[in-house]
């Protein structure tokens, strides 16, 4: 029996004219607040000519506005302790701010400005390249960071927006300019792609008030949304290596295609990759390639569905003489539940764990924020915590047998990175 | 700052039982502290604490193996552990319901372990495994040098993680004298926090541990540290493009009176940071108004700039990290950072900066108490340190910090002769690996987590 969520989340939400989505939610654990501003502007939106655009868009939000320098506004927050991160993945431009509940109205004014009229000044442009391009010669020395980018590329194929890592390349940072930065935020960083959600000890509609308040003068029409194009995944298995002198350690990502988020798959989907590599100290790949073999400190596999098929990413780091045996285990465990399914106990437990999980993600004010707006984006409900372990309970053990027989080791991508 | 509603009592059998009811949700988060690390190894044996930890995940007389990750994940909780150099610990978070069976699971841990051989052997190779993922990554080397060259006789010079011949060579005999040496009640906290009524959670922990025999543990006194004498240098090579500093100056205990300065100090040069050393894993946003970051990467020398000032038992470190930008050597890194931390030691900090450092660690210290997790990590963590009255006046303590204090331990402690300085500079990919420095290597930053 799976109980269900305590009471549902129901947060106040407004949609204002200019096509924002705010949401607002009580929490009265601490006296601090969570918010975000989530912009449909992450890497998959880059122009083919400059991916990393995106990303950089990010790294310039906060270094000044049209009437505040970088130094003044880091001053603002700073001053106040508060946090500001801007972060930016495949689908998703981010601006979250935590403060304490004295400093919010100010802050959101303040984080408001900053998304809707970045400086993007000349000076602050050059220092965020420089900075840009050493963290991506870091990546080039970061195996899993390596393994996991060539995994992207592989999968999606080369053309596809979600194949390059949202950091972008050093060819593209070098030379994108001012004006590259003001013809991405114009397009992407819009109202019309917002949803932005409050979380804290505060009043619901109060906090609604403020936000409309603070996106107020930001009009905007309807923006079409950019259609993701299909994906095609390699009908033969893709293996590749990538070279990484002096690493003592090698690490492995590989994986195939799996549902988007609203496909009907998806819930079977989870449950399953719950039983192939999340369960206990990392599902059957945990239990094999760690727990008897003693290979590896992590083996396990993710699953992060998207509006279009998202992946199953296997990742183990192993020593650079078990590279061959580990991949053969994950192919023996993965032609295992392709072949044989999952047990009706392995389903009970997957189905337990994860509708139990629920209270944990919405205990901090960033967990229910991040809750909230993914709730919007893929329009799944207010009452969405509430019939979660009801949509999970459903899923058979057929289901999700039938989910695993799509995958198949001769079809894998696989992408090496060691010394 | 101290919960009025926090109880702290003793079971007969020595456990200290701490309990902070907190009603936002209806999870709860047990904590098992034990009051050994890394800090209480003896050569030969480095990294035995946080191989035991991982043992403790291997079944116990009542559990198996599975089971001591599905008891707590039936119920859809969260599970981990960590060695660090003062502690070990456990967690579990989980629906209110889950209270019983977590600490069925952590009273079996504290007593009936079972250190089957093939497990121990088993979990050798994972350990070197995580070790060799720590030597993937040029800072986490780099540490390990420093550290082992600033602390020269105090067992805080090992990595948590112990050095690879250690690992090599220890036997299952070896972990399960560690395992009965200190696992026992009289070493040993349960931290409960969350939607708990007091009274009713301490009569569940007596029945789940009251049955357990104290042992009077007795760990091995830890030399002092001497005075460091002058300037130490260590130099790393590595293949790469990348080059990294790093600044390790002897720093007070977390108990001593300079502690609240220091904190203070860190946050002029770096920004201010929390001190929950479980939810700092989360990313720091940099703060752009610090010294360093002023100094360093607005001036394009560096693309990034930390200060850690830790919470132990015992005097540590104050660590500065730098990443030199690209095409930057590390030498004009270390210049640029000398003489703004000569600056400061010269000219003095002001009072506006203090005042901003002391409202971002207030509200740092308010972000940290955001789920029952955290809140139940900081009584254990600082209760084993011997230090949580320490701790709930540390508001206090950090409101009486002038900017004379934050001067005077700037003088005291960022001096040259009290640091170490470290370089980790980038060789041609056909250059082999080369440590020069102290024997050895291998890093943990800390602290350890060691399980998931």
């Amino acid at each position: 029996m799976i109980p269900a969520a305590d009471s549902a989340l129901r947060p106040a939400r407004r949609r204002l004219g200019s096509g924002a989505v705010i949401i607002a939610r009580r929490n009265p654990l601490t006296p601090a607040v969570t918010f975000m501003l989530a912009f449909d502007a992450g890497s998959a939106f880059d122009p083919p000519s400059h991916p990393g655009l995106a990303a950089f868009t990010a790294r310039m939000i906060d270094r000044g506005t049209a009437d505040l320098s970088a130094d003044d506004l880091a001053e603002e927050i700073e001053g106040r302790g508060a946090s500001v991160e801007v972060t930016c993945n495949r689908q998703s431009l981010i601006v979250a701010c935590t403060c304490l509940v004295d400093d919010f109205e100010t802050l959101l004014t303040l984080v408001a400005r900053m998304a809707h009229a970045p400086a993007f000044s000349l000076d602050q442009i050059e220092l965020r390249r420089h900075e840009t391009l050493t963290r991506l010669a870091q990546d080039r020395e970061n195996t899993g960071t390596l393994a996991t980018a060539r995994f992207f590329e592989r999968l999606y194929g080369e053309r596809h927006p979600y194949a390059h890592a949202p950091r972008g390349t050093s060819d593209a940072i070098e030379t994108l300019t001012r004006a590259d930065l003001f013809a991405f935020h114009q397009a992407r960083v819009r109202p019309a792609l917002l949803t932005a959600a409050v979380v804290g000890d505060l009043d619901e509609r109060a906090a609604c008030d403020a936000l409309e308040a603070a996106l107020g003068g930001w009009p905007d029409a309807d923006a079409p949304d950019r259609i993701l194009p299909p994906v095609s995944p390699p009908a033969l298995r893709d293996l590749s290596v990538i070279r990484v002198p002096g690493k003592a350690q090698a690490d492995i990502a590989y994986g195939f295609l799996g549902p988007g988020r609203l496909d009907s798959g998806y819930y079977a989907f989870w449950v399953m990759n719950t039983v192939l590599g999340q369960f206990g100290m990392g599902g059957r790949l945990g239990e094999n390639i760690r727990e008897r073999q003693g290979m590896a400190y992590y083996a396990y596999s993710s699953y992060d569905a998207h509006r279009i098929p998202g992946p199953l990413l296997v990742r183990a780091g192993v020593d650079p003489g078990n590279v061959e045996r580990t991949i053969a285990a994950i192919d023996l465990e993965v032609t295992r539940i392709a072949t044989h399914g999952i047990t009706p106990e392995e389903r009970a437990d997957a189905v337990r764990y994860l509708a139990g999980s629920i209270p944990r993600l919405l205990e901090t004010n960033a967990g229910i924020a991040q809750f909230l707006i993914s709730l919007e984006q893929f329009g799944l409900g207010d009452d969405f915590d509430q019939r979660l372990p009801a949509l999970l309970s459903s899923v058979t053990v057929d289901e999700a047998s039938a989910a695993a027989s799509a995958l198949d080791p001769a079809r894998a991508v696989v992408a090496i990175a060691g010394p | 700052m101290p919960s009025p509603e926090r109880r702290l009592s003793q079971l007969d059998n020595g456990l200290t039982v701490i309990i902070q009811p907190s009603h936002a949700s209806r999870l709860i988060s047990v904590w098992a502290w034990y009051r050994v690390g890394s800090g209480d190894e003896r050569a030969g044996q480095t990294g035995i604490s946080h191989w035991v930890e991982h043992m403790n995940f291997k079944g116990t007389a009542r559990l198996s193996r599975e089971e001591m990750t599905g008891i707590v994940e039936r119920h859809g909780g969260f599970w981990n552990g960590y060695t660090w150099v003062d502690q070990t610990t456990y967690v579990s978070t989980a629906h209110r319901d889950a209270l019983d069976d977590l600490l069925l699971l952590e009273s079996e841990r504290m007593s009936a372990c079972r250190y089957d051989a093939d497990e121990c052997e088993s979990e050798r190779t994972v350990i070197i495994s995580e070790l060799q993922g720590c030597e993937n990554d040029p800072d986490q080397v780099l540490e390990t040098e420093v550290t082992a060259t600033a602390m020269k006789v105090h067992p805080y010079r090992h990595p948590t993680i112990g050095w690879r011949g250690d690992l090599e060579t220890m036997t299952r005999d070896d972990l399960v004298g560690h395992y009965s040496r200190y696992y026992a009640p009289d070493n040993a906290a349960v931290v409960i926090a969350g939607d708990v009524d007091p009274d009713d959670a301490v009569s569940h922990v007596a029945n789940a541990f009251g049955r357990i025999r104290p042992s009077a543990v007795n760990a091995p006194p830890r030399t002092a540290e001497p005075e460091q004498p002058g300037e130490r240098r260590v130099s790393v090579e590595r293949p790469g493009t990348v080059g990294y500093l790093k600044l390790a100056h002897h720093a007070p205990a977390f108990a001593h009176d300079d502690f609240p300065p220091m904190l203070v100090l860190d946050a002029v040069l770096t920004g201010a940071k929390g001190l929950n050393l479980w939810c700092s894993f989360r990313p720091q946003s940099a703060q752009r108004r610090s010294r360093l970051y002023r100094a360093l990467v607005e001036q394009s020398l560096a693309s990034g700039v930390q200060g850690a000032c830790l919470p132990t038992r015992d005097a540590f470190l104050y660590y500065i990290s730098m990443t030199a930008a690209e095409g930057v050597p590390v030498e004009a890194v270390e210049q640029a950072a000398s003489e703004a931390i000569a600056d400061l030691i010269r000219q003095g900090t002001t009072v506006d900066e203090v005042e901003r450092a002391r409202r971002q660690l207030h509200a740092r210290m308010v972000f940290e108490g955001d789920s029952v997790t955290n809140i139940a990590h900081q009584a254990g963590y600082f209760h084993t340190l011997g230090a949580l009255e320490a701790y709930d006046a540390l508001p206090a303590r950090l409101a009486r910090v002038t900017a004379d204090d934050v001067d005077r331990v700037a003088g005291a402690y960022l001096r040259a002769s009290n640091r170490t300085i470290g370089m980790l500079h980038p060789a041609s990919p056909a250059a082999p690996l080369r440590l020069r420095g102290p024997a050895g290597a291998l890093p943990l930053r800390a602290p350890v987590p060691a399980v998931s």
